[in-house]
């Protein structure tokens, strides 16, 4: 029978009371595993969701994060400009620009559905969580604060070892070589190098390369 | 003259015990227990690890309102914390720390008999507290807390008997006067009965069972408040400073130890008393409350016989060595 007690040894009386004595002495010999928040910050891991920070070069206003958001709890207002046509003779390219980004805080359940959704990579999570406020309308983070936000985002994690490369690198570096064949003959000419320069950079931040732990500012500069 | 001023600082010192030791206890029950559950304890008060935390307990009780039930036994009410607390403090006057007249609050000479006593008394306030409250819940908590008392108090009298017996005395002093290593071994049983009954009077865990507050609340102090909760408070923790005294001066010999007999016998009683308080810490960090029927179950089919057989033993050894 499986509920029958295994063979054993007539047990002392009282081992078990020993037992438990032991186990409590042992505990108090240990280090203990409080963490001392206030006074000591807590080690969290780079995917920790504790705030969205937002890079807002990378957003073209799809407004798929809003449209997915469960809480609806993302507020975007944008409006369209015209852009003159790159060469003379060109068609005229209209282009979205950001005229508010804000999330609240107070509606969002950090399910990271936004973040997930976002197709440019513009929403990233930060570990930083003491936003608390004394109003709940200062939950509200505008496009300024969520900037800041992204500052504090981590790299990734490092890839596992013998881990398969990751696809971004290898689409950057396919266009980049082929940007260079095709420049290569002729003179080089102004705008090549820089193009080049900023397609060999994945646009998210890559943990493997120390280089680039930082937020990936080259569209950044590529935009100036 | 002097011996008002004798007498004064006698008391003065019996006095100043009677309100530290029982806040280091609480203060090491703090650390120990958190430790033991993996944890800190109190670290801000006091700025070192929390060292002050029961000085703002204090003070945060002092602050609160002192309310007394509109149904209450108002003088009994506000009379329990007071008789809870006051016998205490009169047994810490007749325990001796070390040897000779100077090292004890008073000598009385029927010692084992007024330190029984008036512990018994101890328990009184919580009977009229969960009587004078005008609650279920405390006076649930104050009957348990009576058929604790009458349970209890049988082996803890029978073993401390039984140590009167082998030293033929009943003064406290003269017990430690009387006092061979060897008692040691001879009257173990009868001081484990003598400490597991006085924790079961000090309703201490795991004999917990008149406070459960998982069942009843807080028991008897469940209408208490501020000062007066406060003060049974202390009077648990100045139970645990009494009863691990008493256990020392009867059963642990005292100021006895292997060296430094002559002027560091004080040293031995306190530390022996500090090992024992660290024991009734220890006990309650690891054992679950014990319900009420395994609690009345233990006391009179384990302890009574026990302590009957300790008696036994010790008469037949005295006979034997005479």
């Amino acid at each position: 029978m499986a509920a029958s007690p295994p063979p054993s040894r007539p047990r002392i009386p009282g081992s078990g009371l020993a037992k438990g004595l032991a186990v409590t002495l042992r505990t108090m010999t240990k280090k203990s595993v409080t963490a001392q928040y206030p006074d000591a910050q807590p080690d969290l891991p780079p995917r920790t969701r504790g705030v969205i920070g937002l890079f807002e070069e990378n957003c073209t206003v799809c407004m798929l994060c809003a449209r997915e958001c469960p809480d609806w709890c993302i507020y975007i207002d944008s409006h369209k400009e015209t852009v003159p046509p790159a060469a003379p003779g060109g068609r005229e390219r209209s282009r979205n620009v950001l005229d508010r980004f804000a999330i609240d805080f107070s509606l969002c359940m950090y399910c990271g559905i936004c973040i997930e959704v976002c197709p440019f990579d513009a929403l990233f999570w930060s570990p930083e969580f003491e936003y608390a406020e004394t109003d709940i309308r200062d939950l509200t983070h505008e496009r300024d604060k969520l900037r800041e936000w992204m500052w504090t985002v981590p790299a990734p994690p490092a890839l596992d070892p013998g881990a398969e490369e990751p696809k971004e690198l290898g689409a950057a570096r396919k266009a980049a070589d082929k940007l260079a064949a095709q420049q290569a003959p002729p003179a080089a000419e102004p705008h090549a190098d820089e193009q080049a320069r900023a397609a060999e950079q994945p646009t998210r931040p890559q943990g493997d390369s120390k280089q680039q732990t930082d937020q990936p500012k080259p569209r950044q500069e590529g935009s100036e | 003259m002097n011996d008002v001023l004798d007498v004064a600082l006698r008391l003065l010192v019996v006095f100043v015990v009677f309100l530290t030791f029982p806040l280091i206890v609480g203060q090491t029950e703090h650390k120990v227990m958190a430790h033991m559950q993996g944890r800190l304890g109190p670290m801000y008060a006091g700025g070192f690890h929390g060292w002050a935390q029961l000085i703002a307990d204090g003070v945060k009780f002092a602050q609160k309102e002192d309310v007394v039930p509109a149904g209450a036994d108002r003088r009994i009410f506000q009379l329990a914390p007071a008789v809870a607390l006051l016998p205490y403090l009169l047994v810490l006057l007749a325990i001796p720390i070390g040897p000779g007249e100077g090292a004890v609050g008073q000598v009385i000479d029927a010692g084992v008999f007024f330190v029984l006593a008036v512990m018994g008394v101890g328990v009184l306030g919580s009977l009229m507290a969960g009587w004078a409250s005008a609650n279920k819940f405390s006076l649930l908590g104050g009957l348990r807390t009576a058929a604790q008392l009458l349970a209890y108090e049988l082996p803890m009298l029978l073993t401390a008997a039984s140590v009167a017996m082998a030293a033929g005395t009943v003064s406290l002093p003269g017990i430690l006067d009387a006092f061979e290593w060897w008692w040691l071994p001879w009257q173990i049983v009868g001081a484990i009965v003598f400490f597991v009954a006085g924790l079961a009077e000090l309703q201490r865990p795991p004999f917990d069972m008149p406070v459960a507050d998982s069942e009843i609340i807080f028991g008897a102090y469940t209408e208490y408040t501020g000062l007066r909760f406060a003060l049974f408070l202390l009077a648990e923790y100045a139970g645990i400073v009494v009863l691990c005294g008493l256990t020392t001066v009867l059963f642990l010999g005292g100021w006895h130890g292997p060296w430094g007999a002559d002027g560091l016998g004080w040293v031995w009683t306190l530390l022996k008393t500090a090992v024992l308080a660290f024991l009734v810490i220890w006990l309650r960090v690891t054992y679950p409350r014990l319900r009420e029927d395994q609690l009345q179950k233990l006391a009179w089919t384990l302890l009574v016989p026990l302590s009957l057989a300790q008696i036994a033993l010790t008469g037949i050894v005295k006979v034997v060595i005479q």
